[in-house]
């Protein structure tokens, strides 16, 4: 349990998808202009993440790994099938927000509508396949990438919701031409990870 | 996503491959029509992978390859693919060509491989990639697509290469692992900053305001 805790909080602050490893930067940069529509990205981020990310692990440890496969037939526990990682993991992101975008549409239209637009974007967000490649990579067990997946979901909407706040006060800023836009949003990024790094060090 | 390249029309049979209007689509992605600093594509990688310029290149070089060889493949079935699946296809496309250099990594470049760690299977997810298969590919023969790929995988090269210039000069003291300051005489005891994702954000926001204080280009 105490592990289960660890992990969650190291994946919300330490580890964080945006600051420390720059995933999902795209859709960052591009939808944080509003703290509202942000905030409905980040909670489709977490549904998504929340899902895929256990998803994945049964994937991987039930069909994919060597040896996996014993449970079909014994001939097959010599099948190595981990060279279809990346095709089978982006497969069942696609197919994830797709029946996720249903759902939604089918029991909460209120929802559907404010997070509707955004479902597609997340099919390409590098944060969904970058937590499903690091799970695999840190060899979790499935209590744990399913609070890794949520943790890093947490940590991606607080990451998005904090810099639309900022970026909604930059627009009374007298900012540089040049600087205006894209060039100030990156410093702003960067001095936040400067922020977030004070968390580094910090364990339960 | 912002996709300023307009449409190239359809080009007649006999236009040959490096006519003016080709030339273009690969000079332009280089400076004024940049995918990281204008376009706002495949920034993730960009900043994770510019430590040092040993992996930077492996990955631009990668990200050629792959966007190269998946818009020649879009370009060709642009035809026959139908709309609605269209995104499942790009990336499984993606995903065939990302899973070929990932392998030929893995048994050539083993190490550098592993310090790319996740981020050569991000290049599905690139948006760089996907975004010019929908905005350029779909609609363009092989020939356009080949330069239009060509152009981008270089303009995402070239700002690689400048952020993991400064950050492996500045961070470490070091160019392509070797020490210059070192070699020169002095002692430099390497800026930890520059090697942080703080360092990072900062270097790139800084080449786009000096790059857009050459061309003018201004925004909001």
């Amino acid at each position: 349990m105490e592990n289960l805790i660890s992990i969650g909080v190291r994946s919300i602050f330490i580890d964080n998808m945006i600051f420390a490893y720059f995933l999902g930067m795209c859709s960052y940069l591009a939808v944080s202009k509003k703290v509202k529509t942000a905030f409905g990205l980040g909670v489709a981020v977490i549904f998504v993440l929340g899902f895929t990310v256990p998803i994945n692990w049964l994937i991987q440890n039930h069909i994919l790994n060597q040896g996996s496969l014993a449970w079909i037939s014994p001939e097959l526990a010599t099948v190595d099938l981990t060279f279809l990682q990346f095709i089978v993991f982006i497969a069942v992101i696609a197919s994830m927000v797709q029946l996720t975008e249903m759902a939604i549409e089918k029991f909460s239209p209120a929802l559907y509508g404010s997070l509707g637009i955004f479902l597609p974007l997340i099919a390409v967000n590098c944060a969904i396949l970058g937590g499903a490649l690091f799970m695999v990579g840190r060899s979790y067990t499935l209590p744990e990438a399913t609070v890794f997946g949520l943790g890093s979901g947490i940590g991606w909407m607080l990451a998005i919701v904090a810099l639309a706040g900022i970026r909604e006060k930059m627009k009374y800023s007298n900012v540089p031409g040049p600087l205006r836009g894209l060039g100030i949003t990156f410093i702003l990024v960067g001095l936040m990870s400067l922020g977030f790094l004070s968390f580094m060090g910090f364990s339960l | 996503m912002s996709t300023e390249v307009a449409e190239v029309k359809e080009v007649k049979k006999s236009e040959p491959l490096f006519s003016k209007k080709n030339r273009k689509l690969v000079t332009n992605p280089l400076d004024i029509d940049n995918p990281i600093t204008v376009q706002v594509l495949g920034i993730c990688s960009a900043l994770a992978v510019t430590t040092q310029m040993k992996p930077a290149f492996t990955m631009a070089v990668s990200l050629v390859v792959v966007l190269i060889a998946s818009s020649m493949v879009i370009s060709a079935l642009r035809n026959t693919i139908p709309s609605r699946i269209r995104i499942v296809v790009q990336l499984a496309v993606i995903a065939t060509f990302v899973i070929l250099v990932d392998q030929v990594l893995k048994a050539y470049v083993y190490d550098i491989s592993k310090q790319l760690s996740v981020f050569v299977g991000l290049i599905i997810t690139n948006c760089i990639v996907m975004g010019r298969l929908e905005a350029f590919s779909m609609g363009n023969k092989v020939g356009p697509s080949f330069m239009d790929g060509l152009g981008n995988g270089l303009g995402y090269g070239i700002i690689l290469m400048i952020v993991a210039f400064f950050r492996e000069l500045l961070g470490s003291g070091a160019l392509f692992g070797f020490k210059i300051f070192e070699a020169a005489g002095f002692h430099y005891p390497g800026n930890g900053l520059m090697l942080l994702p703080a360092g990072a954000c900062i270097v790139v926001g800084v080449i786009i305001w000096v790059q857009r204080s050459l061309n003018g280009y201004r925004e909001g």
